[in-house]
């Protein structure tokens, strides 16, 4: 319990470290999903060309 | 040598290389955030001023560090490619701007978030360094602004690398100008950022932080620009042959 | 050799024939050094409204407000720098001219300068003494927004070059701009200041006149190569 209190500064210390947290994951999830899209995007264009011919 | 980064640079190299490069470099930060988020919260001594609130320093310190050195990828990389015309070098480039952005902003926020009870405020005009990370953080902006305006790509490159270097000089005066500015302003000396002084036991899990938090930064960059050379290379026949081979990727 | 040397005009008349054509077009359409200055004004008259006009208040923020609304007003000209010349394809013309485009980019830059930069130099004095500032002070304020005005020309030439063509590229001129204008406002503002608390200032001048001479070195060139890139 006297880790978490963080001598009174518990809230400051825990949310720098919590939100430093969730932008990590967010950049990942991020760079995730704008990978998946492009790579879809392509395909779909592609597998639509190659069926035409 | 040459070869090696002609080979490196080629698009369809890159693209395979950079998905088994990005978690070997994922691996290590993520071990060395974990014993420094470790180290640094419950091993390091408290610091006999700010108590246990300097901890901060532990995430403040390497995003500032990476907001800088985003900055530094992005000048660097878009003047290659606009002196050799690399084109890799410019997806480098365009991937690095929102991610310098996004801790450029972590840097502000837990500046901010620590200057609350240092300070009895959160947000202090007089301290230099957030004062030039506010600057650095509307110079992502308007670089991201400017890509984001130009439909051509090509042309996107060559206009945004003139900006990142002209950027990069300004960059520098901002720093001098606003120690100078706060140093009228009788300016507190503020964030002890690392120096001799520092006991052993704090300092090592910064550095730990710092390394790890640059190898976790690496990997993500790869992985954007994996997706952005991906994007520019769609309409070749690597990319072609990729997506319609059974394994795909 | 010397029917060569005849034939090909020197760099120093490209600058002046490129600023001198500008000039020229300026006395033409007067609304354009106008404008701004107008604009000055009002942003001048906007914080006593705002603040009230207790004298106290308005000698500590004279020199701030001064530089602010200098700085918005120059950012207000930058539109018409190479925003015209695009239009009516003169920029076109500068582009395939024989002579070193980053000369021409200054000829540009020195004429929007005498249109801009030194019409509010001179304009200031009179704003100044509604602010109750000394006379002492208004000289070295003159100084800072000389020296501070001619290095927004420079910066300024650069992000119009760069933006010259974009659809909304107001907004996007002041968004990459003004980053790049914070140090001069810094400088500028706060060495008024401190000439108006009778403290040293010559540090100030001096750095304001560094950061003019070097952005006079370089920012022709910056600007040269993103006109190339805004016209390929």
């Amino acid at each position: 319990m006297d880790a978490m209190s963080m001598g009174n500064y518990g809230v400051y210390v825990w949310s720098c470290f919590g939100l430093t947290l969730v932008m990590v994951l967010f950049s990942y999830w991020r760079a995730r999903l704008r990978h998946k899209r492009v790579y879809r995007d392509i395909e779909v264009r592609i597998k639509a060309l190659e069926e035409r011919e | 040598m040459w070869k090696f980064f002609h080979q490196l640079a080629s698009p369809p190299h890159f693209y395979r290389l950079a998905a088994v490069l990005s978690p070997w470099l994922a691996a290590p930060g993520i071990a060395l955030i974990a014993y420094g988020v470790y180290a640094g919260l419950f091993l390091a001594p408290m610091d006999y001023q700010q108590g246990d609130a300097f901890r901060i320093i532990y995430v403040h310190v390497p995003s500032a560090y990476l907001s800088m050195m985003a900055y530094m990828i992005m000048a660097v990389s878009g003047g290659i490619g606009l002196i050799w015309r690399i084109k890799l070098s410019h997806a480098v480039a365009a991937a690095a701007a929102p991610l310098g952005a996004a801790f450029t902003f972590l840097a502000l926020a837990t500046g901010s978030i620590w200057g609350r009870p240092m300070w009895g405020t959160w947000w202090e005009w007089g301290d230099p360094r957030l004062t030039s990370e506010l600057i650095l953080l509307f110079l992502y902006f308007g670089y991201m602004a400017l890509r984001a305006a130009i439909d051509d790509t090509a042309k996107a490159d060559k206009a945004s690398a003139v900006l990142a270097l002209v950027g990069v000089v300004n960059v520098v005066i901002v720093h001098y100008s606003v120690e100078w500015w706060s140093s009228l302003h009788q300016g507190q000396t503020l964030m002890k950022k690392g120096g001799p002084a520092m006991d052993p036991a704090m300092l090592y899990p910064l550095l730990a932080m710092i390394l790890g938090f640059t190898l976790l930064f690496g990997s993500l960059l790869l992985r954007r620009v994996r997706t952005e050379v991906l994007f520019r290379e769609r309409r070749t026949r690597w990319v072609r042959e990729m997506i319609l081979s059974p394994e795909g990727s | 050799m010397t029917d060569a040397h005849k034939e090909q005009p020197s760099i120093f008349s490209g600058l002046a024939a490129t600023a001198r054509r500008d000039l020229l077009l300026a006395w033409k359409r007067p609304g354009d050094v106008l404008n701004p200055l107008f604009f000055f004004a009002m942003v001048c008259t906007l914080f006593p409204l705002a603040v009230g006009p207790s004298a106290e208040q308005l000698e500590f923020s004279g020199p701030g407000v001064l530089w602010v609304a200098a700085l918005l007003a120059t950012l207000l000209s930058l539109n018409s720098l190479f925003g015209s010349d695009f239009e009516d394809g003169s920029l076109d013309q500068l582009l395939v001219s024989p002579q070193p485009l980053p000369v021409l980019a200054l000829g540009k830059t020195a004429a929007h300068w005498l249109t801009s930069g030194l019409p509010l130099v001179l304009v200031s004095p009179i704003l100044a003494i509604t602010y109750r500032m000394p006379m002492s002070v208004v000289g070295v304020m003159m100084l800072t927004l000389t020296l501070g005005t001619i290095t927004l020309s420079l910066l300024g030439s650069i992000g119009a070059a760069l933006t010259v063509g974009l659809h909304r590229g107001t907004a996007l001129l002041s968004l990459l701009i003004l980053p790049l204008a914070m140090p001069v406002l810094l400088l500028g503002a706060n060495t008024v200041s401190l000439a108006a608390g009778n403290d040293v200032y010559t540090t100030g001048i001096w750095a304001l006149g560094a950061y003019a001479i070097a952005s006079l070195s370089l920012a022709p060139y910056a600007t040269a190569a993103a006109l190339r890139i805004s016209n390929e």
